[in-house]
């Protein structure tokens, strides 16, 4: 017999219709989500990861003056890369111990699309050596262009994905009747409504920042998305110029004269600086056409000490040492997105509210995984035959065990990769990531062959084992394990090994509780059912 | 039921219609108001460049505000004439502001 038609009596409420669209924005780009948001929050500490990444490099002991780095480090490029037309380098801080720096390169010579790069001791500017590797670069820039597909399209992706965030966070919130209720309700061991309540707890806790990073995500890429007016109004060589130095602090190199100069002493434009900015608040160096007579040498404030990301920065005369232009106010609306910008990468931030930071991020990750596993607890309730559902029930089940338990461990594969790939293996940078993604496919492969439950299970498991077993394999592929890194107060490395076994205590308690969960349903259906023979 | 195959059939597809013409309004319509946006905002008593970048950080709260109008709407057609309302005086300020950048 065919289903009556639902005839409805009149059009569904506002909190129904922002319920659905909740559930569907939430749902569609769901999985691209919750990877956005875990690689995003590790990327937190990217500067700490790409440490952990170069194990050969020696721990940073003292913070090294950035104007004699910068000194150091302009005199190894002009052996390394001498008729460049810019250098550029990020100036060390208390997270890298490396000046990593770039160079344009004449069209034919080795470098990726016109640019060198490499990595400078800032004691002594040498050029270091380690294994090729992306270190934290990689989640960083995977959580906002993805993979294997160009930047441009990875880019438009993740911003439609942003899009129906902000959309799903607008209607969620336009759905909860009781949203400061809500936040301290839990009603623990309920199914449906533990769930509920969890992913309730979790986004209303840190409601502004999951609007704040949302928004902001946006706006970091917003040239990209919204073209038009600038489109229209921006049309001089000069008036492009004018808005470029109001979102960045690069400066193109422009023309060189032809008339050799010696570029005057780094250093003492760094002091200049320095003296405004603070001693250990200068972010990074720009030289354009060194040796030549129209040289500029910039240096950008550091992040420090402001929540802006707005360019700031001195403009010296390259051959003089003379300051041309000091560059340190944008227009209101340059400013408001240069905080915006700030708020989102949070470079500003000290090590506490660092942490801040990725807690709340992790909270963020959370309410998008138990928003995805609350789409299929909510609906398995009403499945005629709960082995055998429809085939989008399946394809949702299958999907959220891949990209929640599965991207656990192969974000755990990255790094086992990191320490076990060979040193000289050509492309080893490369390879690193293939194996990320190898391991994902693989989990994936796992999530549609195995029963769902038991996926979930099988693959928790796997997760906390290869998050714990990370620091011992650390320990035996470097000469920097947890004890000696404790014993010199080597926080990186430490830290990096505890939280890691934190992370694995996670996934253990998310495997027992599934597990436990299986084990107690049929009990208590079995409990009823004597209840209910009792009653007749 | 079984007398009516016809009619139901065709209600489904009305339905089904009046969602995907939703789902066109927010995905294509929201965008369109955005950028509209981004274009009206060069109108503001601000230099160019200041223009432009408002016109960028208001367009995604218009966005997101175009895709909620247009699953709140009553219908699929008040969504988009709702989309329409809207634009009609964005599209207002972009040409002032055309003529206020390009006067001749």
């Amino acid at each position: 017999m065919p289903k009556p038609l639902p005839v409805p009596a009149k059009a569904p409420g506002l909190r129904q219709t922002m319920s659905d669209l909740h559930t569907w924005t939430g749902l569609l780009l769901g999985w691209f989500l919750y990877a956005m948001f875990l690689t995003g929050t590790v990327s937190y500490f990217k500067d700490e990861l790409s440490q952990w990444s170069r194990p050969e490099l020696t721990r940073q002991i003292a913070l090294p003056d950035p104007a004699a780095a910068a000194q150091r480090v302009a005199d190894a490029l002009a052996q390394i890369a001498p008729g460049s037309s810019q250098w550029g380098m990020r100036m060390p801080d208390a997270r890298s111990n490396t000046v990593s720096s770039f160079w344009r390169t004449a069209p034919g010579q080795p470098g990726q699309r016109g640019f060198a790069q490499g990595n400078f001791d800032p004691v002594t500017g040498a050029a270091v050596t380690s294994r090729a590797t992306q270190g934290g670069e990689f989640f960083f820039r995977f959580h906002f262009q993805f993979h294997y597909l160009p930047a441009i399209w990875g880019r438009w992706l993740a911003g439609l994905a942003g899009m129906f965030m902000l959309v799903a966070i607008v209607s969620g919130v336009i759905t909860h009747k009781k949203i400061f209720v809500d936040f301290f309700t839990f009603r623990g061991g309920k199914g449906q409504r533990s769930w509920l309540d969890a992913h309730n707890a979790l986004s209303v806790f840190g409601l502004p920042f999951h609007l704040m990073i949302t928004y902001t995500g946006l706006v970091t890429l917003m040239a990209l998305y919204m073209p038009w007016g600038q489109q229209a109004a921006i049309q001089t060589a000069a008036e492009k110029r004018q808005l470029s130095s109001e979102l960045s602090v690069f400066i193109p190199p422009g023309k060189a004269s032809g008339q050799p100069a010696a570029l005057a002493p780094v250093d003492a434009m760094v002091r200049q600086a320095q003296a405004v900015w603070g001693p250990h608040n200068i972010g990074g160096v720009t030289i354009t056409h060194p040796g030549d007579a129209a040289a500029r040498v910039s240096v950008a404030r550091g992040s420090a000490e402001r929540v802006s990301m707005s360019p700031q920065y001195m403009l010296f005369e390259g051959s003089t040492g003379k300051l041309l232009e000091t560059h340190d106010r944008v227009g209101p609306a340059a400013e408001t997105r240069g905080v915006l910008y700030a708020l989102h990468l949070g470079r500003f931030s000290d090590l506490s509210l660092r942490w801040l930071y990725f807690i709340v991020s992790l909270a963020g990750t959370a309410m998008v995984g138990t928003g995805l596993v609350m789409w299929t607890v909510k609906r398995r309730a009403k499945l005629a035959d709960p082995d055998r559902p429809y085939f989008g029930f399946w394809l949702v089940e299958r999907l959220n065990i891949a990209a929640i338990a599965g991207l656990s461990i192969a974000m755990a594969g990255f790094l086992w990769a990191n320490r076990l790939l060979p040193a000289q293996l050509p492309q080893r940078a490369d390879w690193e990531i293939h194996a990320f993604f190898a391991v994902w496919a693989l989990a994936l492969l796992h999530a549609l062959v195995r029963p769902a439950r038991r996926a979930w299970v099988e693959q928790l498991w796997l997760a906390a084992a290869v998050l714990a077993l990370t620091p011992v394999l650390n320990a035996l592929t470097t000469d920097r394990p947890l004890w000696r890194s404790l014993a010199e107060g080597d926080w990186v490395f430490a830290g990096m090994d505890l939280a890691l076994w934190a992370f694995a205590a996670v996934h253990a308690a998310l495997a027992l509780r599934t597990l436990r969960h299986r084990a107690r349903a049929p009990a208590r259906a079995a409990r009823l059912n004597a209840r209910a023979g009792e009653a007749a | 039921m079984s007398v009516l195959p016809g009619r139901a059939a065709r209600s489904d597809a009305h339905r089904i219609g009046a969602l995907v013409s939703r789902i066109a309004a927010a995905l294509l319509g929201g965008y369109a108001l955005a950028a509209l946006t981004s274009l009206a905002a060069l109108a503001l008593p601000m230099d160019k460049a200041q223009g432009v970048l408002t016109g960028m950080l208001l367009s995604f709260v218009v966005y997101a505000g175009a895709v909620v109008w247009v699953f709140a709407a009553r219908s699929a057609r008040r969504a988009w004439a709702g989309l329409l309302i809207a634009a009609l005086p964005l599209v207002l300020a972009s040409w002032f502001a055309r003529t206020l950048h390009f006067p001749f």
